[in-house]
């Protein structure tokens, strides 16, 4: 199956997504309004502000819509913004939500930008080898809800989780050349139109 | 082990702000509206351009005081200005965790000769530039982030245009060289070699680039869009208009639905006045900003 894998490019990193989902050999829409969505088999929100794409996200419904897939189990996957977007509950703020994910998210949480770090991460799903994360004014999960998935966590944060269809990393695994995590999500993808 | 400050960290803060908008702003008022109209930045700011211009005298980095109440009201990453070559300026701005720093041409520069090693700094750099040898030289500095320098304050696109043209053409022009020929492209540019090269294979710059100067409507926001730059800075046009809400708003949704005709046409509506332009060949030669910077 030929996927078609939407991303959305309200603002962010949405480029550099397309880039690996069109190596990966997938079909990219990019989501700028609720028409974009038909269609696809999977989503991507990318890292960018989560307050400037959350605001955007709530005009004619982009956000709602996009709720209701995930909710319908379409797998939906979020890099640091998107992580943010994902959670229900985001530490001292009211911003806009999608919802889905029964995490507590805080965001800028290792500081501002002069505390941004690259490291090698140990993620026993995709293997021994270590992977390469670049974590820029990132978020983490304070909590997890017994259904989430812990993927990865660095100095006892958890930083990369999985909760059914829907998939949320701290870092930005489309900045480096190492596709194994957006590999995984489209692993992710064949399960849920296979089955 | 956690590497900070490495240039993969320094460029990707400025990827992650792509198709956004970076407002001027100048109080934590002024912060909270752009926010809350959904920057993907702000650059705090004593003044914004066309008040540096109108008032005259040698400008300077901000007080540390209005940077700071900044930061502390708003979520989204906070920009601040130093003079073109005034390193302790920097220092200073990275000492207050600042996200970035805009080595600026808006300021009086410091240093009529050389710009600031941005390499030796843990926080990102952006810088401007009319042509590519100018942002290449920029980069090869350590810039982590360009942006066209555009005529600040003037409320008038036509040189962040002209500036975005120039870059645009000046890339195509080395994508298509033969391999022999870049060196003395890279000479006449005054650019660095490897950064030349780098352009000759990839067809663009290794960093994100804005635009600057001069955008004061959705209509120049889109304008630049469609040029090719990954985002926006407004400085004065939000500020110095009627309703700086609306048009804050309203510029935002330019940024994203650059292509989109229909939703330009609706969010150009009832804005009230932009401010008030400057026909840039009523300027002096000292009065031009762009031509500050070496």
């Amino acid at each position: 199956m030929k996927k078609r894998v939407g991303v959305l490019a309200l603002q962010g990193a949405f480029r550099e997504h397309r880039q690996v989902l069109k190596q990966l050999g997938c079909d990219v829409v990019e989501v700028r309004k609720t028409s974009d969505l038909e269609g696809i088999h999977g989503l991507i929100i990318p890292g960018g502000e989560s307050t400037a794409i959350g605001k955007q996200l709530q005009i004619n419904d982009l956000g709602e819509k996009i709720k209701e897939l995930g909710a319908k189990d379409l797998p939906i996957f979020g890099t640091c913004a998107g992580m943010i977007l994902l959670s229900k509950t985001i530490i001292d703020s009211d911003q806009y939500r999608l919802n889905l994910m029964d995490t507590t998210v805080e965001r800028n949480a290792f500081g501002r930008q002069i505390a941004s770090f690259e490291t090698d991460l140990q993620v026993p799903a995709m293997g021994t080898h270590p992977l390469r994360a670049v974590f820029i004014r990132a978020p983490y999960l304070r909590e997890v809800a017994p259904n989430v998935g812990i993927l990865a966590e660095f100095e006892g944060k958890i930083v990369f989780a999985r909760q059914g269809n829907l998939l949320a990393s701290a870092f930005h695994p489309e900045l480096t050349p190492d596709h194994r995590v957006h590999q995984y999500f489209l692993g992710m993808i064949d399960e849920h139109w296979v089955k | 082990m956690a590497e900070f400050g490495s240039l993969k960290v320094k460029t990707g803060l400025a990827e992650m702000l792509k198709g956004g908008v970076i407002m001027d702003v100048t109080t934590p008022e002024q912060a909270i509206i752009a926010e809350e109209a959904g920057a993907c930045a702000v650059m705090a700011l004593e003044r914004v351009p066309s008040d540096i211009r109108a008032e005259g005298g040698v400008a300077r980095m901000a007080d540390p005081t209005i940077i700071q109440s900044i930061m502390e009201v708003v979520s989204i990453p906070v920009m601040a200005k130093a003079r073109i070559g005034h390193f302790v300026e920097a220092q200073i701005l990275e000492s207050l965790g600042v996200d970035y720093i805009d080595e600026s041409e808006v300021l009086t520069p410091a240093d009529d000769a050389f710009h600031i090693n941005k390499h030796d700094f843990k926080v990102p750099f952006v810088c401007g530039c009319r042509n590519l040898g100018e942002a290449l030289r920029r980069i090869g500095e350590g810039a982590a982030m360009i942006r066209t320098k555009g005529e600040p304050g003037t409320g008038n696109v036509v040189e962040a245009v002209r500036h975005m043209r120039t870059v645009m053409s000046d890339m195509r022009a080395l994508s298509v060289m033969p391999k022999e020929e870049l060196m003395t492209a890279a000479k006449t540019m005054g650019a660095p070699y490897e950064l030349v090269l780098y352009v000759a294979e990839h067809g663009k710059l290794p960093v994100v680039n804005f635009a600057a100067g001069g955008i004061a409507t959705p209509a120049d926001a889109a304008l630049m869009m469609q040029l090719g730059v990954d985002g926006i800075f407004v400085g004065s046009g939000i500020f110095k208009s009627d309703n700086p809400k609306a048009r804050a708003k309203a510029i935002v949704m330019a940024t994203t639905h650059y292509n989109d005709a229909k939703i330009l046409a609706e969010v150009s509506k009832d804005l009230g006045q932009p401010m008030t332009g400057i026909e840039i060949s009523t300027l002096t030669d000292a009065q031009r900003m762009q031509d500050r910077g070496w």
